[in-house]
């Protein structure tokens, strides 16, 4: 490795002014694809920010309307996170899946999704979630949902002066429960060959009053398909309902063939996928409503 | 390039005891652990954080030492192999591990014994499926999982007696 130069900064303030510095700079969270990256001479950066003892970057709070989970706080963290876990079980699905104990012990949320890897499985989970980026930059702040800070595979938003600073999601209201689901050939360590993050809110007669469905492995970035949030949004779930956001999901995706699976393999299991998903966040619901 | 004009002083406390290192920017904690410190119990095999072999605890966090710079744990305290025995009394997954025949050529040995300590310091009663969820970054080419297993459930066991003896 040529990094020259190791730099800890305290503060949202001190990590802008070293970003400012220019530079082949690298922002260092868990390093599970950062450290990779360098070994494997994807990346040299010359100088590396650890973003770990910044407050805001590693906090995770619940508050009234918004929980906020700070861009470097580990996969592990937020997992022993009771309330998030319970409120965003299918966030929390998620980041149980990626890598071992040991990566999850240091990956972040907030990395998965500067990564932008297309099959990173947080995304497809903080979409189904409506979460937000909040983004420092030396002209101020600026909100993004997580759909638009993708921009292609390994590509985000971030402009050079630009931090992720948190990923903020709206409380789920009364009813609402999130699922991630994905297919790997083993059943851990290993990258989706198609995931899919949804979110979906009953009434208490069942009908559903929201729904967002996120699709990942199959597109240069995982999506947001509001055609198969439509779909479900004033049924209670019927088959027809959940057929037309099976479509929906397929028609969305665009999937490359490679040795994890062909493009209409890819398109098929999302679609079975999308339809699994919403049954267990129906089931997750009613077994809220029963306890 | 890492010249000794740009290693930084790190403090930190290793396996109990506070240790004073020199650390290139770049440097890797499993380097620092094995050819600074002369922790050489740790073992490196992928480098990548795919195999387990490098797991260490920093701050009782289990991680791969090959994906942490050593410069991060300055001020934190890091537990490698060599500080999990007590003396020379072992740790009960290292005795299960024996008993069991759970190691062969031993390269996996030290970061299954650090990750499944791990384990058992937050879940004394884990299930058999836990235990493999716990030690799937874990890779043994030589036993085939199962003495592994059954040696960490076995020490658990010991553990909990410990615990209500």
């Amino acid at each position: 490795m040529a990094i020259q130069e190791f730099i800890a900064p305290k503060s949202l303030t001190e990590a802008q002014s070293v970003i400012a510095r220019g530079g082949d700079a690298a922002c260092l969270a868990g390093g599970t694809d950062l450290l990779v990256g360098i070994r494997l001479g994807m990346r040299d950066p010359n100088r590396v920010i650890d973003l770990k003892h910044i407050p805001e970057l590693t906090a995770l709070e619940v508050g009234t309307d918004q929980l906020f989970i700070g861009a470097a706080a580990s996969a592990y963290d937020i997992l022993h996170n009771s309330e998030i876990a319970s409120l965003c079980p299918g966030l929390a699905d998620a980041l149980d899946l990626i890598g071992s104990t040991q990566i999850q012990g240091r990956c972040s949320a907030g990395g998965n999704l500067c990564n932008a890897s297309p099959a990173a499985d947080s995304i497809p989970a903080l979409i189904a979630n409506a979460a937000v980026c909040r983004i420092l930059g030396n002209s101020g702040e600026r909100m993004l949902p997580v759909e638009e800070f993708l921009v292609g595979p390994g590509q985000n938003a971030l402009n050079d002066d630009e931090l992720l600073v948190q990923l903020i999601l709206p409380k789920p209201a009364p009813g609402t429960s999130d699922t991630y689901l994905r297919l790997t050939p083993r059943t851990e360590m290993d990258i989706a060959v198609a995931g899919t993050g949804i979110s979906i809110t009953l009434d208490t007669a069942g009908v559903c009053t929201a729904a967002r469905v996120a699709i990942g492995a199959v597109a240069p970035t995982a999506l947001l398909v509001e055609a198969a949030g439509q779909a479900l949004i004033g049924s209670k779930l019927e088959d027809n309902a959940v057929a037309g956001a099976v479509a929906a999901a397929r028609a969305a995706a665009s999937p490359i063939s490679d040795k994890r699976g062909t493009a209409e393999y890819r398109t098929h299991v999302v679609g079975v996928l999308v339809k699994r998903a919403i049954q267990r966040a129906q089931a997750r619901i009613n077994a809220g409503a029963k306890a | 390039m890492n010249t000794p004009l740009n290693k930084l002083p790190i403090q930190a406390v290793i396996n109990g005891e506070p240790k004073m290192f020199l650390a290139a920017p770049g440097q890797i904690l499993a380097d620092v652990l094995r050819d600074e410190l002369e922790l050489i119990g740790t073992k490196i095999g992928c480098n990548t954080g795919d195999c387990g072999a490098c797991s260490v605890l920093v701050n009782d966090r289990l991680v791969c030492s090959c994906l942490v710079l050593a410069a991060e744990v300055e001020g934190q305290s890091v537990q490698t192999i060599e500080g999990i025995a007590d003396g020379a009394v072992l740790h009960p997954v290292q005795q299960k591990l024996l008993e069991h025949g759970g190691l062969q050529c031993g390269i996996c040995t030290p970061g299954v014994v650090v990750a499944a300590k791990a384990l058992l310091d937050s879940n004394p009663n884990p299930t058999e499926e836990q235990a493999r969820y716990w030690l799937a970054g874990n890779l043994c080419r030589c036993t085939g999982y199962d003495k592994i297993i059954h040696a960490v459930l076995d020490a658990a066991k010991v553990i909990r007696e410990g615990a209500a003896s």
